[in-house]
């Protein structure tokens, strides 16, 4: 063999052990950068909520509490005004602080997105098991339900009910929209269902006499773990956009403040074209971080359930 | 003897894992010669499809060819372009895959995925009196050219890897244990099918398989391998009669006889760690007849015209017992 | 040949009648748990505008015979019912006595129009980008530049509308900042027009493609992944047949089917997503249609946005699953 030859072997021995490495970096599943990140960009939220809560004056949420359209500390408004340190991200066009509406408003985003999930998955777990398991009418009817339930958009069906009712509270709107988000869990699990009763090991499990309960919470559950939890992410998500859909419509909550409801209240004041940017921006930005952290933790998840993923 | 249609010299396939490269096919050489029908057995993981792999520059990530030369009537394989090589293929290269069950494209029917290869080669679609011809040549029913894989039996999706196979009359073609899959009636007549096609084109052939005793009736010479290397090569009639490797003994007494009945002697796998394999001769740890000796390189010597091993005790242990 | 399974259009049939049925009936119900009087809302809209009503009581005995709503509630659930299978929910409140049909009829083309353009362009860019991030021959800057664009993937679209437009539209004014069509120009088959409704089009429409092109591309990623593992493929790689032709009948071919099924799974957020893009942008379609319903408190005209929407969504779905056995042999002749 050539000497070049054998330079170029020595050169792939040396990028196949780099990848080596970089494939045993993701090991140990919860190490996985995306899934860090994410976490980590949710929990900043969290924590802005929570410390906000103890720093901060709140009293800056009510009307008229504070000079208005004032931009963010460093930059100027079209008046000239400059940015002051009592009110860092700026006012809105009716004297409210953007700091203090953002401290209330962004956990509410979350704490919707939370509550609607568990309840969603929750009787999502329950329908799809025994969707699964009972199999004949039963599976039928959980099958079509959750066929048609798929299709219809939550957000107009929460459109036609706060037109009818008027106000709803954050845990009335998260119920209704988990009402949307147990499809998913459903389809998801009594597909495993029936794919694990397929393959042996149930059939090993039933055969050593264990009980139907016992195989459903200790012998499937577990196995599906990843999967219900990227479920979980995407319910979380998809309950905050219907959510925000509804404040932007200047629906949701009316006496709370909520991200969306700034964004509704910004559009209506003209924010865009009087370049209050700070007024609509900062609680958008804040709603897209939430929504990346989302994807992050997703897509680390499907990593870690699915190796083939992590290559390139 | 003529030059050989097919010669590979130093073949080296490495996996990459986390913990160190595989070493699936490490250093293996062997001829073709033309109109010759080659058997290469091998346990389940000795490196069988990989080899096929290397040799047919398909190799995909993790894996990589570490070395080693193809040459394939009388043009050398490895220095061609990526693109001069795609057009080296099939039309003179070949292969029934070892996974025939999964290996015709759910979306396209079985005649358009006969006729593309066609068309890719030599830039006319086949007319329908072709693609039933080939039919014809291995047997399949005329009503199965509208159709689509899944509509198949696994039969059937063999036969079709073989009338795609031979649609081209390659050089040579690479069967990677073309029957494994099917039971054993099928079995049989699906490789009689294969030897009747082989013997009216007069292609040249590698048969892989871990069957000793359809490769009796199939092949010339049989080439064996163990974790990666090939440990003997020689013509049918020797390898049964005089078995060099205590490995192809081993084989070959495995074969199931109905005139007298003998214990298994295969009892486990492969035993060594293969990103770590042991100096000197491969098959030491599970060797019966080891000795100091096998903890030096073992390179492969000729015993007698024709029959190369890589044993330093082969004729010692020649007519001995396993 | 090409023809669809009995029982399978039979299934999707029923599912798609059950779909309208249910959203219909929600609609329905939901306004009649609540204590909110609809005939006093009219009332009180009327007094707002008249001053003081002197025979309130007689006038809201009336207002509801108009409504229908005196009547007992089963009959007024099948007439709604009727009245929803030919488009027919009323009149408007707020625009009184304009047939909610109507004002259906001219935002819904606007609507359509615009889901059309921005499903299909994202759809499609969105898995070809996801393809080309697995397959082997595509140029490097494909795999660097995907990714960076996927963070955006799960934004909702109104938030990227917000950003399109303070940026296109206030900003730099290259685009107009609300509206589907200029005030100047006459509607109708003319060049100016269309030349406005593209204009007017492009930034809501973009608004849409940048935050869920993303969305596909990752599904497709992951589905290549799988099939450039599949046998078949490898063999049309042994076959020497060029690799933009396994890209596309080979890999693409097949990985593009369970994304179909996830597009039919979607609709209805996509659309959903739309509506949102059409109000903030002001765009003539049923968002604004249906907002400013909500503002005025028209009812009818909710019930009806909503249930046309939920329509369009169900018919959608229905369509997809229809062509899907085209594109999948398998479901062709299994009839599953
Ligand atoms: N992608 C891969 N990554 C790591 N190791 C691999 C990979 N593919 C194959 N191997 C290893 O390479 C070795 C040889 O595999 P190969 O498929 O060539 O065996 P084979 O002889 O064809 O076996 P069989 O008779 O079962 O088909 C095995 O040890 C296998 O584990
Ligand atoms: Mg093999």
């Amino acid at each position: 063999m050539t000497s070049t030859d054998h330079q170029a072997e020595i050169a792939a021995d040396k990028a196949a052990r780099k990848r080596a490495k970089r494939m045993k970096r993701f090991d140990n599943p919860w190490l996985n950068p995306k899934l860090i990140w994410g976490a980590g960009l949710l929990l900043a939220i969290v924590a802005l909520g929570l410390i906000g809560r103890m720093l901060w004056n709140l009293e800056l949420v009510y009307t008229g509490s504070t000079p208005l359209k004032l931009p963010p500390l460093g930059f100027e408004n079209l008046r000239k005004q400059p940015g002051v340190l009592d009110y860092p991200l700026g006012t809105d066009g009716s004297g409210r602080d953007i700091l203090a509406l953002i401290i209330m408003g962004a956990p509410n985003s979350l704490f919707v997105g939370l509550l609607a999930s568990l309840i969603g998955m929750s009787t999502g777990i329950v329908l799809g098991f025994t969707a699964g398991f009972v199999g004949g009418r039963t599976d039928d009817v959980i099958r079509v339900l959750s066929d048609v339930m798929i299709t219809i958009p939550p957000l107009l069906i929460l459109v036609v009910f706060q037109s009818a009712f008027g106000d709803v509270s954050l845990t009335m709107m998260a119920l209704l929209i988990a009402g949307f988000v147990w499809q998913s869990p459903t389809r998801l699990i009594r597909a495993q269902v029936l794919s694990m009763k397929q393959s042996g090991y149930v059939q090993m499990a039933q055969l050593s006499g264990a009980s139907t309960t016992d195989i459903m919470f200790k012998e499937m559950l577990p196995n599906l773990i990843p999967y219900l939890f990227g479920s979980f992410i995407a319910s979380v998500t998809t309950a905050i956009v219907t959510a925000v859909g509804l404040e932007v419509l200047g629906l949701g909550p009316q006496r709370i403040p909520t991200l969306g409801r700034t964004i509704y209240e910004a559009i209506n004041a003209g924010a865009l074209i009087q370049n209050l940017w700070w007024w609509w921006g900062i609680p958008t930005l804040l709603l897209a971080t939430m929504f990346i952290g989302l994807l992050l933790i997703n897509l680390g998840l499907d990593e870690v359930s699915n190796p083939r993923l992590r290559k390139a | 003897m003529s030059e050989p249609v097919l010669s590979v010299r130093g073949l080296k396939v490495y996996y990459a894992t986390p913990d160190g490269d595989v070493l699936a096919t490490d250093d293996i050489s062997f001829d073709l010669e033309r109109g010759e029908t080659l058997g290469l057995v091998g346990e389940s993981g000795s490196g069988k499809t990989t080899a096929t792999s290397g040799i047919l520059r398909m190799v995909s990530s993790p894996g990589r060819i570490a070395g080693g030369r193809v040459t394939l009537d009388g043009e050398d394989m490895i220095a061609l372009s990526d693109e001069e090589f795609r057009k080296r293929r099939w039309s003179k290269l070949a292969l029934i895959p070892q996974g025939a069950m999964n290996s015709l494209n759910p979306t396209m029917k079985i005649s358009a995925q006969i006729a593309d290869v066609v068309r890719t080669h030599t830039g006319a679609a086949p007319d329908r009196a072709r693609v039933l011809e080939l039919f014809q040549m291995v047997g399949l029913p005329e009503r199965i050219y509208e159709m689509y894989p899944h509509e198949l039996s696994g039969g059937m999706k063999q036969r079709v890897c073989i009338a795609m196979a031979v649609a081209l009359n390659p050089t040579v073609i690479i069967a990677d244990e073309a029957t494994s899959a099917l039971d054993v009636v099928v079995q049989r007549v699906v490789a009689q099918t294969l030897a009747k096609v082989r013997d009216a084109l007069g292609v040249s052939m590698i048969m892989i398989g871990h069957d000793m005793g359809l490769m009796a009736q199939m092949v010339d010479r049989i080439a064996v391998m163990y974790a990666g290397k090939i440990v003997e090569i020689a013509p049918v009639a020797d390898m049964f009669a005089r078995p060099g490797h205590p490995y192809s003994k081993i084989l070959i007494e495995s074969v199931p006889s109905l005139t007298e009945r003998r214990p298994m002697k295969i009892t486990e796998g492969i035993t060594h760690d293969p990103r770590n394999p042991p100096e000197g001769c491969i098959f030491q740890l599970r060797c019966p007849h080891v000795n100091d000796g096998c903890t030096k390189p073992q390179p492969m010597r000729e015993l007698r015209p024709g029959q190369t091993v890589a044993c330093h005790r082969a004729e010692e242990l020649e007519g001995a017992h396993v | 040949m090409g023809r669809i399974p009995r029982k399978y259009l039979i299934n999707r049939l029923i599912t798609l009648a059950l779909t309208v049925l249910i959203a219909a009936s929600m609609i329905w119900v939901i306004p009649r748990l609540s204590p909110v009087d609809p005939a006093e809302i009219a009332l009180g809209r009327m007094a707002s505008g008249a001053g003081a009503v002197a025979n309130a009581e007689e006038i809201l005995a009336q207002l509801r015979a108009q409504m229908g709503i005196d009547q007992p509630l089963i009959v007024q659930y099948f007439k709604y019912l009727k009245g929803a299978l030919v488009f027919d929910f009323g009149l408007s409140t707020a625009t009184f006595p304009t047939p909610v049909s109507a004002l259906i009829a001219q935002a819904l083309p606007w609507t359509l129009g615009l889901m059309i353009l921005s499903l299909v362009i994202t759809f499609v860019i969105g898995n070809l980008l996801g393809a080309l991030m697995v397959w082997d021959h595509s140029p490097k800057l494909a795999k660097v530049a995907i990714p960076a664009a996927m963070v955006f993937t799960s934004i909702p679209p109104i938030l990227s509308g917000l950003l399109l437009m303070w940026i296109f539209a206030a900003k730099l004014r290259w685009f107009p900042l609300t509206g589907a069509y200029g005030l100047t120009v006459d509607p109708g088959w003319n060049w100016a027009f269309v030349q406005s409704v593209l204009h007017h089009g492009f930034l809501p429409a973009m608004a849409i493609v940048i935050v869920t092109f993303g969305f596909w591309a990752l599904g497709m990623r992951g589905l290549m992944i799988t099939v450039q593992g599949e046998d078949y493929v490898k063999l049309a790689e042994a076959k020497g047949l060029k690799p933009r032709y396994i890209l596309y009948r080979y890999m693409i071919r097949n990985a593009i089917l369970p994304q179909i099924t996830a597009f039919a799974l979607k609709i209805g957020l996509l659309i959903a997503g739309q509506v949102l893009v059409e109000r903030i942008f002001a765009y003539n379609g049923m968002g604004k249609l249906l907002y400013d319903a909500i503002l005025d408190q028209d009812f009818p005209v909710i019930q009806g946005v909503s249930y046309v929407i939920i329509l369009i969504t169900a018919l959608s779905v229905f369509i997809v699953d229809l062509i899907y056995p085209f594109i999948d042999p398998r479901i062709r002749h299994e009839g599953g």
